[in-house]
């Protein structure tokens, strides 16, 4: 593939890299503890929390494992788990 | 052809942008940058130019700004000088590398400490590596033409690199000159609209400069070095279709002055030259064999032209008026580099002069050519560059 003059590509390619990999260790948010505040998804710095209609999940492809979430989270409904792989 | 008027040096360079109708400009004031963008605002808010005038609070911004509006298909437009371009070469590194062309007036002046505004070429000269294409002129006429070139060769669908155009602080922008003005249908003909290929679009986002690992980054690196140098012939071209608009021979990437038969001859850029040019005149009247290598285009550097100047002269003189401290003059470890390992390539002598505004005048080039020539003379070989005129009884 030739590369582009200025390295200048189409938007959203972020979403081909899945940084999740990085992780060594796991939030898990627990849905019975969980208020839905939103708090975590709005404090997590690579956007890796997504709403469901009834909940709140981590989406693994991207989260670093950072725990900013977990520390956030009023309710302590996040644990952060050692990852295993 | 258009009319001639008696202006000051940074007026004829703000007019110059004027033609060619810049969408952005942005700037922070320094002397002895200050007058020509104090004009372009001027204009601005006079509704004199159509363009957006974005006062900012350094110079890193004004150059940030630049590189926003080209990415967004603006023709865009900046001028500084010392410390300032200094402030903005993390942006020009990163501007050339993202393709994103505008034009920048290097306003030539000292860097501090300690703290002087005068004239000489370390500003502009390390700003050499950054992947830009710099120009250096040697009169106020001559800082017009290359304005006009400058934005045409930027934008060139094979160049898009960021042009500076160096000029010296004072003893340019702030001399009145005669200038024979272009008129602006003729710009207008000569200087398409900006028509990037890729431009910022919120329909359609895209990203400059994306990530690239080492398995890429060579060859990103390479490509600009490849347009500079490939774009060798395009500058040509456009340098040929100013001169051709404007009457005046500024079409070389390297000018020759009396260098036919000489057996010295000396290397400047900017307004010495034509100090240069003078002592070359006395110093042939004297029967001497000396001439002068003016490089009006440092990156890319004209390497081949030089060498077809030069190659079969006996010294080359270097005028350098910026140092790589620890090494040498930043024309001389160009030039050396280039000419080293050329069979029967002339002795290049280094010679440093006229930092921070210490006055070159005839009677120095005189001097100059006659220490060369002692130096050619001896054989000895140079251990390091020589200053001219350095008063070492107060060097501490």
């Amino acid at each position: 593939m030739k590369l582009t003059k200025g390295a200048v590509v189409e938007g959203g390619t972020s979403l081909n890299y899945k940084t999740g990999n990085w992780r060594d260790q796991r939030p898990e948010i627990d849905p019975e503890v969980c208020n839905q505040c939103g708090k975590c998804r709005e404090v997590c710095p690579d956007d890796a929390v997504r709403q469901t209609d009834d909940r709140y999940e981590i989406d693994y492809d991207f989260c670093k494992g950072c725990g900013i979430c977990a520390y956030e989270c009023k309710a302590e409904a996040i644990q952060i788990l050692p990852e295993e792989k | 052809m258009g009319n001639i008027k008696v202006v000051e040096g940074s007026e004829a360079v703000a007019l110059a942008v004027k033609a060619c109708r810049p969408h952005v400009i942005s700037a922070y004031p320094i002397s002895p940058q200050t007058h020509i963008v104090e004009s372009l605002a001027r204009m601005a808010a006079d509704g004199e130019i159509d363009a957006e005038y974005v006062r900012v609070e350094s110079e890193f911004s004004a150059a940030s700004v630049l590189a926003g509006a080209a990415a967004a298909g603006s023709r865009s437009y900046t001028a500084s000088s010392s410390q300032g371009l200094l402030l903005m070469t993390e942006v020009l590194y990163a501007s050339a590398g993202m393709r994103l062309p505008f034009v920048i007036t290097g306003v030539n002046r000292s860097i501090s400490a300690p703290i002087n505004i005068q004239v000489d070429h370390q500003d502009s000269m390390s700003l050499r590596d950054a992947g830009l294409i710099q120009f250096y002129v040697e009169s106020v006429q001559e800082a017009y033409d290359m304005h006009l070139a400058a934005f045409k060769i930027a934008e060139d669908p094979g160049i898009m690199l960021p042009v500076m155009v160096c000029m010296d602080g004072w003893v340019l922008t702030h001399s009145y000159e005669r200038v024979q003005f272009v008129e602006q249908q003729a710009v207008d003909d000569f200087l398409p609209p900006f028509a990037p290929e890729h431009y910022l679009d919120p329909a359609k986002p895209k990203t400059w400069g994306s990530y690239a690992e080492s398995d890429a980054m060579m060859e990103f690196k390479y490509a600009i070095h490849k347009a500079m140098t490939a774009g060798k012939p395009r500058i040509q071209v456009i340098l040929d279709e100013v001169s051709a608009l404007t009457g005046r021979d500024n079409s070389g990437l390297v000018e020759a002055y009396r260098t036919d038969g000489a057996e010295i001859i000396l290397v400047a850029i900017g307004s010495v030259t034509g100090t240069v040019k003078d002592a070359v005149d006395e110093l042939r009247d004297a029967g001497k064999k000396v001439g002068l290598l003016k490089i009006r285009c440092f990156r890319p550097f004209p390497h081949e032209e030089i060498w077809q100047a030069v190659k079969d002269a006996t010294i080359i003189a270097v005028m350098d008026a910026s140092f790589s401290m620890g090494s040498e003059g930043s024309i001389g470890l160009d030039l050396k580099a280039k000419l080293f390992g050329r069979p029967q390539a002339p002795m290049v002598v280094d010679f440093v002069a006229g930092l921070g505004g210490r006055e070159i005048n005839t009677r120095t080039v005189h001097r100059l050519v006659a220490r060369a020539e002692e130096i050619h003379r001896s054989g000895e070989v140079l251990p390091e560059s020589e200053w001219i005129d350095l008063d070492t009884t107060i060097v501490s």
